[in-house]
């Protein structure tokens, strides 16, 4: 194999003839989705008339839409991420005022590639270059709770309504967080070294712009990462909505996260949520269950904000750049935001 | 001899990245000094936001997740 050739970045062509036999094999996949379930029932002599053969089929459904959507929506944002490295959004954000940088922030935190690793170099590194406070925390909470891969399981289990409404809510209560957050007025709460830092300017990296060969790589490479990761997740969680599905009666998850149920299973839900740490793949399978189980989405949403926005684990690692006060300041102004989400949701819906 | 830093407060993708350098050395039987930096403020001198960075030489050559092998393969 000429490898010399193969991995000189500057003459590669994008592989453009693969991108398009890959769309299209995309959506002759979707397009086939009923016919495949059908088949699969018919196969094993089974009629959705039958709980086995519903359950079945929601399985055999629902499995391939999700990772099909989840697959597409994943590529797409890893070629975006590679438009928007964080130090371009780092440049669009500095100096901007509290509102629209606020705005710019939450929305900037949904295609910006974001790691809670690299939380604290980020928070620095935006507070260095003169983004305020209050729009470093939209960013901050934003980019993990709004992202594509809990959008895309949303829209594949429960429909586009449902991933809207979690894009707008999720990215309200960023924006209101972070204005909150601002007004207070909070810097003296930093770590003396950050404010230290935020004093000395240091020469930031600019990485070179990349080829489109090199973004539809990345684009790849980011469905081999996530999709590599959570597609046991989607499994376990389509597996435990389809024996839902096909047995299962609404039971006593009615009476306490139902509709009906009293005023403090919201509250109780995000205090649930907050020592829970996974990611919102790994939360999916749970959200999936209670739903199934009859419990209220503006409630379920709350307790999968929570879980994923407020975590245990990232406030330790912030609580090496922020002082105690400010750490639960931001956890209480989140915490806030979410249970009024909850509560909204279960009265709208 | 070529100094590499990995920048990264010990998350997987640092440690990918680490393995990932070390490898492609050995492979081409490079002799080479890597290091791992891993406290914040050492990394932030360095300007870099996203981790994990690769800086060679005292120059930050990669920043924001485990570089592809090809990438690794141009710094020898």
């Amino acid at each position: 194999m000429s490898t010399l050739t193969d991995t000189d970045h500057g003459v590669r062509r994008p592989p453009w003839g693969w991108l398009a036999v890959g769309f299209g094999a995309w959506i002759a996949a979707y397009a086939s989705l009923i016919p495949l379930a059908d088949a699969v029932i018919a196969v094993l002599g089974l009629t959705r008339a039958t709980h086995l053969g519903e359950a079945i089929h929601f399985f055999f459904y629902d499995t391939p839409k999700v990772l099909l959507l989840l697959t597409g929506i994943v590529f797409l944002m890893g070629v975006v991420h590679t438009f928007v490295a964080p130090e371009r959004t780092r440049a669009l954000l500095s100096g901007r005022r509290l509102g629209l940088g606020n705005v710019m922030a939450a929305s900037l935190g949904i295609v910006t590639p974001f790691c809670s690793c690299s939380a604290v170099p980020l928070f620095i590194g935006f507070l260095s270059a003169g983004v305020p406070l209050g729009v470093t925390f939209s960013f901050l909470i934003s980019a993990p709770m709004v992202n594509e891969i809990a959008l895309a399981l949303l829209f594949g289990l429960f429909g586009w309504k449902v991933a809207a409404l979690y894009l707008a809510l999720g990215l309200s209560v960023a924006i209101v967080a972070g204005l909150v957050i601002g007004r207070l007025g909070m810097e003296r709460h930093l770590e003396d070294w950050v404010r230290e830092m935020q004093a000395t300017q240091s020469a930031a990296y600019e990485s070179a712009t990349p080829t489109w060969a090199e973004r539809i790589d990345a684009g790849v490479a980011h469905v081999k990462e996530i999709v590599g990761k959570v597609w046991p997740w989607v499994l376990a969680g389509i597996a435990i909505g389809a024996g839902i599905h096909g047995y299962v009666p609404e039971d006593f998850m009615v009476s306490i996260m139902g509709r009906d149920a009293p005023w403090w299973s919201v509250p109780a839900a995000v205090l649930i949520g907050v020592p829970m740490y996974t990611n919102a793949a790994g939360i999916i399978p749970i959200v999936e269950a209670l739903i199934g189980k009859g419990a209220a989405l503006g409630t379920v949403l709350a307790f999968m904000m929570s879980v994923i926005a407020l975590s245990l684990p990232e406030m330790v690692i912030l609580r090496k750049v922020l002082k105690l006060p400010l750490i639960l300041t931001f956890a209480g102004v989140v915490a806030t935001g979410i249970l009024v989400v909850g509560f909204v949701f279960n009265a709208v819906l | 001899m070529k100094n590499i830093k990995v920048l990264g407060p010990g998350c997987a993708n640092c440690k990918n990245t680490h393995a990932l350098i070390e490898t492609v050395a050995k492979a081409k039987q490079i002799e080479i000094q890597l290091e791992k930096i891993e406290d914040l403020q050492a990394i932030m001198s360095y300007g870099v936001m996203s981790t994990p960075g690769v800086v060679i030489d005292g120059k930050v050559v990669h920043a924001g997740g485990v570089p592809p092998r090809a990438k690794v393969e141009g710094w020898f």
